[in-house]
C-alpha cells in the first residue's frame, strides 16, 4: 500500500451522487442550434475564423487560439454559423461573451480527422501546439491550456485526479467506468510527454467500480490506481497532491516547483481522443442531476444550450434554479440559453427541497469550526470579519489569497455565514484597487510626461526670442511681428478647429460611453435602492453637457495624440448601439472612471476644488474639467449602489426574525456591485431579480 | 439565488448552545441532590432575568429580538452564573448580578459574538466585588433546611425558628483553608475537617464529577476542544503538585485544587467558551493554562478564595493578543518561507 498523507481540515457533506451515478453515459438528441463560446479556456479568448453564413464540418477549427495561453475552438457538429457576437455563456461573471451560433444540420458530418500518430517522435512544442489548436483544456474545472502544463519535463510524479469530491457530479465517476482504456491511454501519454517517473491517478473510495476499472486498464502499466479517502476537497489539486506526494504546494508556487503536475481524467481523457483519434475537443461529459426525471451523465456537445438539455432529462416543476458544477463551488446559471463550455461539469436542477435555504445567518461566535474545516489551514473567520469590515490589508496579511474558495468553511458554520462571499468580495476589490492603482500610475506618467514637454517647449521658445532679439532688427519689424502673430494665431485657431471638427472615433465613443455609464449607473442606483428617479438634469441642459463631454474628448485625444494610449485605458468593444442593458453598467462605470481620471490628469493644473457637482453648463475651457465630473459622478452613483448593498450586508449581522428575501438579495447585490466593478460582472441584473429570485 | 456553497451543516449556534446547555443538566441535578432545590430556584431566577434583560437590550438596540433569544446564549450564561454563586443567595443577588452579565457584558459590546468578556463570569466577578458579604455564605451540603424553607430564605431571608445562620451556611472549602492554615496547622490538617470530603470538599465534589461528565459529553459532540480544559487543568494541576511537593505543609496537593471550588465548570464550561477565548489551538493552549496558573495564584496567594471568574476575565484581556501571535502558518507555508529565503 502505498503511504497517503492527510490534508488539514475537510468535511464530509451528504454524496447526493446516487441520483445520477447509476446510469450509463448517454447522447442527448442534437439542438437545433449550438451557442459555441470563443472563451472556454483560462487565457486569451480565441478568434472567431469563421464568417457568419459559412457552413461548417464537424470538427472543424471555428477559432483560432490566440496566443500562447489560448486554446483553439471547434464546430461541434457541422452545420451553418448563424450568427458571432455576445451571448449567454455558463459563467459565474453572467456577462454577455463572444459565441459562434451554428445552426445544425443534423447530418453531423465529420471534418477529416488529423490524429498525431508519431507524437512519440514529434518534439514536445510541435505536440503542444497541436494540443492547443485542438482545444485541449484542464476539464476539472479551471479550463487551463493544457499544453502549457506539459512543458515540462523530468517530473517526479504525474497526478490524474480522478476524486471528484464535490457532491453531485458522476460525470469523471462514469467516465473513468466506461472508458478506463482509453484514460489510461491518455496518462501514459501525457507522462510520456513529461518525463514522469510515477504515475498515480487518485481516485476518492466512494467510486470502488471505477477504481476497479482504472486497476483493471491499468494492468501491466507503470501507472498505479490509488484509493483515497473520501473527504472534500480532496479533488482539489493541491489537496491531492498533498494526499498523494506529502508535498505541500503555497500558493504562489507552481506544483512542477515540486516536480509535480496534475491533470484532471477528463482533460487526459480528451487529450488522448485528440492524439489518437484526430478529434477535437467538441463534447464533454456532463452530470444532469437534481430535480430532473431522468438524472444521468451525458456526453454533450459544447454549446449545447442548457434549457435543451433540460428539456431532455424533464424538469421537475419544483426545480427554481440552475447550478453550474457541484454544490460546494458552482455558481447560479444566469440564463438558460446559454451554451454548455468546457468548464461545464455539472448542471444540478435546484429546489429548496432538495438543497434547503439556509437557516439566517447570526454573528460569528469565533467556535473555529470553519478553521478546523479549512483545507488551506486558514483562519477563516480572521478573513470574514477582515473582509466585512473592510480590512482589506489585514485580510491579505491572513492569507486571503491562499482560500481555494472550498465552501468548506461556510459548509460548518454554525452562525451560518456565507463566508465565501466575503472572500470573493474582498478578493475582488483588492484586485479592483489594483487595477485603479496601476490605471493611475499610467495617468499620472503621462501628465507628468506632458507637463515636462510644456516647460521643454516654453523654455526652447525662450531661448529662441533671446536668441533672435539678439540678432539686429529689420526696418519693418513691428509690422512684420505682428502679422507673423496673427497668422501663427490663425494657424493654431485653424488646428484647434481641425482637431474638433473630425472627432477621432475613440474621442466619440469616450464621450458615449461616459454618458451611457452615467445613465446606466444612475438607472442601477435607482433600481437597487427602490428609490423614485430623482429629478433628472433637464434634457437640454444633458446635451450640453454630453456635447462638452464629446468636446472634452476630442481635445483629449487631441492631446494625447496618439488613440493608441487611448485603448490602453478604454479597451472599447465595438459599442453596441441603444445599449440600456443595466448590466453593463458596472463597465461603463469602470470605463467613465478611467477616461475621468485622465481628464482630472488634464485639469489637474487649475484646480481640485473644482470637482464639485457642476450645476449648470460653463464655457468651453472647462469642458475637461466637466467631463471629469460627470464619469466621478457615474462612479459616485456606482459605488452608492454597492454601498447601499454593502450596508445591507452589515444588516446580516442583525439578522430578521424570518429569512428575509430583500436583506438577503441586498446583501448580494452589494458583493455583486462591486465584483462588477472589479471583474465587470452582472451587478444591475441581479438588483432587478431583487423580488424574484428565479433566474 | 443564493451563492455557493448550497450545502450546509444543518448545525446552528442554538444547536450548539442548547447542546451545552444539556451538558449542565448532570451538574444541576447534582448539585440538587447536595445543596437542595435552591439551586433550581437560582437558575429559574437567572434565565428569567437573562431573558428579560436580553430581550430589552436587543429591542433597545434595534436588532431582531426572536432569533438572538432563541439561540439560547443568554440562557446559557443565565444558568453559568447561577451555577457560580451560592445556591442559597438571596433572590436580588442573582437577578443583579444576571442583569449585569447580559448588560454590560454582552449587549453593550454588541451582543452575540461580540463580547470580549465571558458575560457570567464579568456578572460574578461584580457580584464578588460589590457584595461580599451575600456571596461569601455558601449552603453547606446535605443542609438541614427543607425545600419550602429554602425559598423563604432566599426570597425573605426568613429561617425556621430553632435554626441559626451558622447551621445552614458555611465557608467554602477553599475560604475555610485559606483562613485556617497556620504554622501550627498544615494543609492536611485542615483538610481532615469534614468539609473537605474526599478530594476538594464534601458533597461539591460530586458536583465537579458532574461537570466532568458533561464536557466529556461536549467533547464526544464536538461542541468543544480538548485544548482550553486539558491546559486550563493541567497547569493548575501541575503547579499544585509542585508547590505541594515544595512545601506540603502549606500547600494543598493537586487533587485538591482539581476538585474544589469551580474549577471543573470552569476548565468544561466557561474557558470553552469561543467567543471570549482564541481561536487556533496554540492560542487554546496558552490561554487555559493562563486560566489554570491564574487560578492558582489567585487562589493561594491573592485575595480571593475562588479565583476562576478573575483569571478568565484576566486571560480574556489577552485574547486579541494570543489570537494575532498564533495563527497558524497556512498551507504550504513552510515551502514558501523556504523558497523566499533561497532567493
Ligand atoms: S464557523 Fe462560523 S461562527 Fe464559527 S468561527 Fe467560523 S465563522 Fe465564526
Ligand atoms: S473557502 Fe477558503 S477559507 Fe473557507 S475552508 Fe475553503 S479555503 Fe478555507
Amino acid at each position: 500500500m502505498r503511504q497517503l498523507y492527510r490534508f488539514h481540515g475537510g468535511i464530509h457533506p451528504p454524496e447526493f451522487k446516487e441520483l445520477s451515478n447509476g446510469t450509463p453515459i448517454v447522447s442527448p438528441p442534437l439542438p437545433a442550434r449550438l451557442v459555441v463560446p470563443v472563451s472556454q479556456h483560462l487565457g486569451a479568448p480565441a478568434k472567431p475564423c469563421v464568417a457568419v453564413g459559412e457552413a461548417v464540418l464537424k470538427g472543424q477549427l471555428i477559432a483560432c487560439a490566440d496566443g500562447r495561453v489560448s486554446a483553439a475552438v471547434h464546430a461541434p457538429t457541422s452545420g451553418r454559423v448563424v450568427a458571432v457576437g455576445e451571448a449567454d455563456v455558463a459563467h459565474p461573471s453572467g456577462l454577455l461573451q463572444t459565441c459562434i451560433s451554428i445552426e445544425t444540420d443534423g447530418l453531423d458530418a465529420w471534418i477529416e480527422k488529423t490524429p498525431l500518430p508519431n507524437w512519440q517522435e514529434a518534439d514536445n512544442e510541435t505536440v503542444r501546439a497541436f494540443l492547443r489548436d485542438m482545444g485541449v483544456v484542464g476539464q476539472g474545472g479551471a479550463v487551463f491550456p493544457t499544453a502549457l502544463k506539459l512543458g515540462v519535463s523530468h517530473l517526479d510524479t504525474l497526478i490524474v485526479n480522478g476524486a471528484e469530491c464535490e457532491p453531485f457530479i458522476s460525470c469523471d465517476d462514469r467516465l473513468m467506468r466506461e472508458r478506463a482504456q482509453e484514460i489510461v491511454e491518455g496518462v501514459r501519454i501525457a507522462g510520456t510527454l513529461t518525463g514522469a517517473r510515477e504515475m498515480l491517478i487518485g481516485v476518492e473510495d466512494n467510486k470502488p467500480e471505477a477504481i476497479a476499472a482504472l486497476t483493471a486498464a491499468c494492468a501491466g502499466t507503470p501507472i498505479e490506481v490509488v484509493s483515497v479517502p473520501t473527504l472534500y476537497p480532496s479533488g482539489g489539486a493541491k489537496q491531492l497532491i498533498r494526499i498523494l506526494t506529502g508535498k505541500e504546494v503555497p500558493h504562489g508556487m507552481r506544483s512542477t516547483d515540486f516536480g509535480v503536475q496534475c491533470f484532471n481524467v477528463g482533460t487526459l481523457y480528451s487529450l488522448k481522443r485528440a492524439i489518437v483519434d484526430g478529434e477535437p475537443v467538441i463534447s464533454r461529459i456532463v452530470t444532469l442531476t437534481g430535480e430532473l426525471e431522468r438524472c444521468g451523465n451525458a456526453e454533450v456537445l459544447l454549446g449545447t444550450p442548457v434549457e435543451h438539455l433540460l428539456a431532455w432529462a424533464g424538469v421537475n416543476t419544483r426545480c427554481d434554479g440552475v447550478i453550474v458544477g457541484g454544490p460546494m463551488m458552482g455558481f447560479p446559471l444566469e440564463s438558460r440559453v446559454a451554451g454548455v463550455g468546457k468548464a461545464v461539469n455539472c448542471l444540478i436542477a435546484r429546489s429548496d427541497t432538495l438543497l434547503p435555504p439556509r437557516p439566517p445567518a447570526m454573528p460569528c461566535i469565533r467556535c473555529g469550526a470553519c478553521a478546523d474545516a479549512c483545507p488551506a489551514q486558514l483562519q477563516p473567520m480572521e478573513l470574514y470579519w477582515h473582509a466585512k469590515a473592510r480590512e482589506f490589508g489585514p485580510a491579505q496579511e491572513a492569507n486571503l489569497f491562499d482560500c481555494i474558495e472550498c465552501g468548506a468553511c461556510s459548509y460548518v458554520c454554525p452562525s451560518q455565514l456565507p463566508l465565501v462571499d466575503f472572500y470573493k468580495f474582498a478578493k475582488d476589490e483588492i484586485w479592483a484597487a489594483e487595477r485603479d492603482k496601476k490605471a493611475a500610475d499610467r495617468a499620472r506618467a503621462r501628465h507628468e510626461f506632458r507637463q515636462f514637454r510644456i516647460e521643454r517647449d516654453k523654455t526652447e521658445k525662450a531661448e529662441r526670442l533671446a536668441a533672435r532679439a539678439a540678432t539686429p532688427a529689420p526696418a519693418a519689424t513691428p509690422d512684420a511681428a505682428k502679422a507673423d502673430a496673427i497668422r501663427a494665431a490663425m494657424a493654431k485657431a485653424a488646428e484647434r478647429k481641425a482637431d474638433v471638427a473630425p472627432p477621432t472615433e475613440d474621442a466619440k465613443r469616450a464621450a458615449i460611453k461616459a454618458a451611457m455609464a452615467r445613465a446606466a449607473a444612475k438607472k442601477a442606483e435607482q433600481q437597487d435602492a427602490g428609490t423614485p428617479p430623482k429629478p433628472a438634469l433637464d434634457d437640454a441642459k444633458r446635451a450640453a453637457i454630453e456635447a462638452a463631454m464629446a468636446r472634452a474628448a476630442a481635445k483629449k485625444a487631441e492631446q494625447q495624440g496618439t488613440a493608441t494610449s487611448e485603448a490602453e485605458a478604454v479597451p472599447a468593444p465595438a459599442p453596441k448601439p441603444a445599449i440600456d442593458d443595466t448590466k453593463r453598467a458596472a463597465i461603463e462605470a469602470a470605463m467613465a472612471r478611467a477616461a475621468a481620471k485622465k481628464a482630472e490628469q488634464q485639469s489637474t493644473a487649475t484646480s481640485e476644488a473644482e470637482a464639485v457637482p457642476a450645476s449648470a453648463p460653463k464655457p468651453a475651457i472647462d469642458d475637461a474639467k466637466r467631463a471629469a465630473i460627470e464619469a466621478a459622478m457615474a462612479r459616485a452613483a456606482a459605488r452608492k449602489a454597492e454601498q447601499q448593498g454593502a450596508a445591507a450586508a452589515e444588516a446580516e449581522a442583525a439578522p430578521a426574525p424570518a429569512p428575509k428575501p430583500a436583506i438577503d438579495d441586498a446583501k448580494r447585490a452589494a458583493i455583486e456591485a462591486a465584483m462588477a466593478r472589479a471583474a465587470a460582472k452582472k451587478a444591475e441584473r441581479e438588483a432587478q431579480k431583487g423580488q424574484d429570485p428565479q433566474p | 439565488m443564493m451563492y455557493a456553497p448550497y450545502l450546509a451543516r444543518p448545525t446552528t449556534v442554538s444547536t450548539v448552545m442548547f447542546k451545552v446547555l444539556a451538558a449542565l443538566l448532570p451538574a444541576i441535578a447534582t448539585s440538587v441532590w447536595v445543596f437542595g432545590v435552591g439551586v433550581l430556584v437560582q437558575l429559574a431566577l437567572a434565565s428569567v432575568t437573562a431573558l428579560v434583560t436580553e430581550a430589552l437590550m436587543l429591542r433597545a438596540r434595534a436588532v431582531p429580538v426572536a432569533p438572538f433569544l432563541k439561540d439560547g446564549s443568554a440562557l446559557l450564561t443565565a444558568w453559568l452564573l447561577a451555577l457560580s454563586m451560592p445556591p442559597l443567595g438571596v433572590w436580588w443577588l442573582i437577578v443583579v448580578a444576571t442583569a449585569f452579565a447580559i448588560v454590560f457584558g454582552k449587549q453593550l459590546y454588541g451582543g452575540l459574538g461580540n463580547n470580549p468578556f465571558n458575560p457570567a463570569m464579568v456578572g460574578f466577578a461584580m457580584a464578588i466585588v460589590a457584595f461580599p458579604a451575600q456571596m461569601a455564605a455558601w449552603g453547606i451540603p446535605h443542609g438541614p433546611l427543607s425545600a419550602l424553607d429554602q425559598l423563604g430564605w432566599i426570597f425573605a431571608r426568613e429561617l425556621p425558628a430553632h435554626l441559626t445562620l451558622d447551621a445552614i451556611s458555611s465557608a467554602t472549602p477553599l475560604d475555610y483553608l485559606k483562613t485556617h492554615i497556620a504554622p501550627d496547622m498544615s494543609a492536611t490538617q485542615v483538610m481532615a475537617s469534614p468539609l473537605f470530603g474526599h478530594f476538594g470538599g464534601a458533597g461539591s465534589e460530586w458536583v465537579a464529577f458532574a461537570y466532568v461528565a458533561g464536557g466529556l459529553y461536549l467533547l464526544q459532540q464536538k461542541v468543544i476542544a480538548w485544548h482550553t480544559p486539558v491546559a486550563m487543568l493541567g497547569a493548575l494541576g501541575l503547579i499544585a503538585a509542585l508547590m505541594h511537593l515544595a512545601d506540603p505543609w502549606y500547600y494543598s496537593g493537586a487533587p485538591f485544587h482539581l476538585a474544589a471550588g469551580a474549577t471543573m465548570l470552569a476548565a468544561f464550561f466557561i474557558v470553552t467558551d469561543p467567543v471570549s477565548a482564541p481561536v487556533s489551538a496554540r492560542g487554546r493552549l496558552i490561554f487555559g493554562a493562563g486560566v489554570g496558573v491564574l487560578v492558582y495564584v489567585i487562589r493561594v496567594f491573592g485575595g480571593y478564595p475562588d479565583a476562576a471568574a478573575f483569571s478568565v476575565l484576566l486571560m480574556n484581556i489577552a485574547t486579541p493578543l494570543i489570537d494575532r501571535y498564533t495563527r497558524p502558518p497556512s498551507f504550504g507555508a513552510a515551502n514558501r518561507k523556504r523558497k523566499e529565503k533561497s532567493r
